[in-house]
């Protein structure tokens, strides 16, 4: 896909600029003549949806910590300050909030996409893992960031959170002081939240860099799973393409976004996070961000400390591994009829996990998520690999072309069909 | 396969529908609190003026005299979208305060009448002595509305969330202050309260009938002052509430009509593609 570039300046500054530094190639090369299948659907639209939203955060999280005070006595009243005094501020502040949960709505689907239709399989691992790093960082910036209002919920979620580095066998006391800055979640811990918060999001968007980099060596997998084999017949230059089905979906997102902000911004947060933070008084139930609810289910599923932290962080960690785990040569879902069904009730899993991360755990609540974090992890570690040696995948189109060609034969045949042909000449 | 999508989507709701009540059922014995009919609800809501200024009154009158109110300032009574008391009237009402002030340049603190951008002050000087006096501190009223709420459960919760009739509900919080001050259902326990998580309420009921005489006609009756005082502590926790969602209609507006703009673009650029 990449190679050197096409690109011809057409004034004689931008080629004097372009022997220099070949930046407007690189972009030309990158956005403009990259070939896209032509094949995409949708769910292909949320590479850029989530661009937008860095960009979102990035800019309104800037604004905001002009007016933020990261101190343990002033900043839920420069929350305040903000939501009351500032021009707008109500406006950036739940665009911050609200922003940082359609971020997570975006790579669920996102990711959810690349499971479906095989994106992580070779010559795409790297492009995968690259992803699951953003993924980890994305979790722990918005981790530190609904610290930093420092209420009762921001408090004790941190205090929860930290403490379990604990777990760690030997060290995990000396670690989790360490995290702390002293000896409990205090000043020294939201100062260096702060500093980390407005760190991560710019080496997010430089492992961003690197993930679209490698997007554009292997080029986007397809509906079809089918590698592009003829540019000509199966792509389509990004722009205008891609540019506009991809502008028309921001604008789609972002109307959604604005629901939230204006009608309804406090819905996924939590009232307790209106109160002070207060070491002497802890909430009745202390729960996550709703995006972080599955694997806050996954913890608390396991008797054990340290068994439930490590089954936390392994079910991010076993994602990177899933280009090895999957056995199966036919990428997308569409042909597998078997690993289908299997991923969609890994998608209500998911969900459902999520549901309990909210619930107490205690009594069903408890044997349902050790159920559904039992299939969350059989799911990866032994449907994928048995099913890729036992499932008969349906027969896959030649190409992207064909399998376009096929999909509009069938149209036409149909009594609609006579309608729409014109279009499609 | 459309027909297996089909199938499966319905076997995951119905067991989310089985599954959600048995599992929900471990919680709530508490009663819900009632949907009051708020102004203020909804996409194109308004805050009632002169609900508001009742429940300044309520406010002024009673729950003064033991909830501080610190994030406000006398000047926000007069702003856009709230009570919207005039200038003159804000004024009057700061001089009645003594504020703390100071030191002075002979080094003292002095008290002097309250000015319009003064916070409200609270009527106790720390929470200490809120809790020595009381027996235990109440809660700041200003941003109450807010930190209060209830959930409605599975699946209703979803229903919240959502532009359709019966949802976008966000006034939880209202709805149970309402709740909570008429929720003193035993008469030989003034601190038993039907909807307080655990049913203990330190502060006994604090209005009846009769308690704050209204002059614009309204009913004297506790409902009717637990719903304006309810209204005026949302409006203290989101006095953006109407800039935010006059500004929303706007917003999204704009975006619809931009989407279609864009999506016949789009149809018209993809119109020579078999895709």
């Amino acid at each position: 896909m990449s190679g050197p570039s096409t690109y011809v300046p057409k004034s004689a500054i931008g080629r004097w600029f372009e022997s220099r530094l070949p930046i407007m190639g690189l972009m030309h090369s990158s956005f403009v003549v990259y070939p896209t299948p032509k094949n995409l659907n949708y769910f292909w639209t949320f590479g850029g949806i989530l661009s937008l939203m860095l960009g979102v955060q990035i800019i309104t999280g800037i604004v905001l910590a002009m007016h933020y005070t990261p101190h343990v006595d002033y900043a839920f009243q420069s929350v305040e300050h903000i939501m009351r005094d500032v021009n707008w501020g109500w406006f950036l502040r739940y665009t911050h909030a609200n922003g940082a949960s359609m971020f997570f709505i975006a790579v669920y689907i996102h990711m959810l996409r690349g499971l479906y239709f095989g994106s992580y399989k070779a010559p795409r691992e790297v492009l995968w893992i690259l992803g699951v790093v953003i993924f980890l960082l994305m979790m722990a910036t918005a981790f530190m960031g609904y610290v930093l209002p420092w209420g009762q919920m921001s408090f004790w979620g941190a205090t929860v959170i930290t403490n379990l580095f604990s777990a760690i066998p030997v060290v995990g006391a000396s670690i989790t002081t360490w995290l702390w800055g002293g000896y409990s979640v205090d000043n020294p811990t939201l100062n260096r939240f702060f500093a980390l918060h407005y760190l991560l999001p710019f080496m997010i968007a430089a492992v961003v860099a690197l993930h679209v980099w490698a997007l554009h060596v292997s080029g986007q997998n397809n509906p079809t799973g089918v590698e592009v084999k003829d540019v000509k017949r199966d792509t389509v230059p990004f722009t205008p393409y891609a540019t506009i089905k991809d502008g028309f979906a921001m604008v789609v997102f972002l109307a959604f976004f604005s629901w939230f902000i204006f009608y309804v911004p406090n819905y996924l947060g939590h009232p307790d996070n209106y109160i002070d933070a207060n070491p002497m008084v802890t909430p009745a139930h202390i729960v996550p961000e709703w995006y972080f609810l599955p694997f806050y289910a996954i913890l608390r599923a396991i008797p054990d400390k340290l068994g439930g932290v490590i089954a936390m962080f392994g079910s991010i960690a076993v994602l990177a591994f899933l280009p090895w785990l999957d056995t199966s040569r036919v990428k997308s879902a569409s042909y597998r009829p078997v690993y289908r069904v299997f991923f969609w009730v890994f998608v209500i899993c998911g969900i459902g996990l999520g549901y309990l991360g909210a619930m107490p755990a205690e009594g069903g609540y408890v044997i349902a998520s050790r159920i559904f974090t039992v299939y969350y992890f059989a799911f990866f570690l032994i449907i994928m690999p048995l099913l890729g040696l036992f499932e008969t995948p349906k027969p896959l189109p030649a190409s992207i072309a064909d399998s376009v060609l096929a999909r509009g034969g069938s149209a036409s045949a149909a009594a609609a069909g006579a309608a729409h042909a014109p279009e499609n000449k | 396969m459309i027909k297996t999508k089909l199938s499966l989507t319905i076997l995951g709701l119905a067991t989310a529908l089985v599954a959600g009540p048995v599992l929900a059922a471990g919680g709530h014995d508490a009663p819900l609190p009632e949907r009051q009919p708020w102004s203020f609800a909804g996409p194109f809501g308004k805050f009632d003026r002169a609900q508001l200024q009742r429940g300044f009154q309520v406010y002024r009158e009673v729950c003064a005299n033991c909830h501080s109110m610190k994030r406000v300032a006398f000047r926000n009574l007069s702003e856009e979208g709230g009570p919207q008391f005039s200038e003159a009237q804000v004024k009057a009402l700061a001089a009645e305060y003594k504020i703390k002030d100071g030191p002075n340049d002979s080094g003292d603190m002095f008290e002097r009448p309250g000015r319009a951008s003064d916070k409200f002050p609270a009527p106790f000087a720390n929470v200490e002595a809120a809790r020595a006096a009381l027996g235990a501190a109440p809660p700041d009223f200003s941003l109450l509305a807010k930190a209060r709420g209830y959930s409605r459960g599975f699946p209703l919760f979803l229903v919240d969330a959502l532009p359709i009739p019966g949802g976008a509900y966000q006034e939880h919080g209202p709805d149970y202050i309402v709740a909570l001050m008429n929720g003193y259902s035993k008469a030989d326990d003034p601190n038993w309260n039907d909807y307080m998580p655990g049913n203990k309420i330190a502060m006994a009921a604090p209005l009846a009938d009769g308690a704050v005489d209204y002059t614009d006609g309204s009913p004297k009756t506790l409902l009717q002052y637990s719903r304006d005082v309810a209204a005026f502590m949302m409006w203290a926790a989101e006095p953006k509430l109407e800039e935010r969602k006059k500004t929303g209609f706007r917003a999204l507006a704009f975006l619809l009509v931009f989407a279609g703009l864009l999506y016949y673009t789009k149809k018209k650029v993809w119109a020579d593609v078999a895709h």
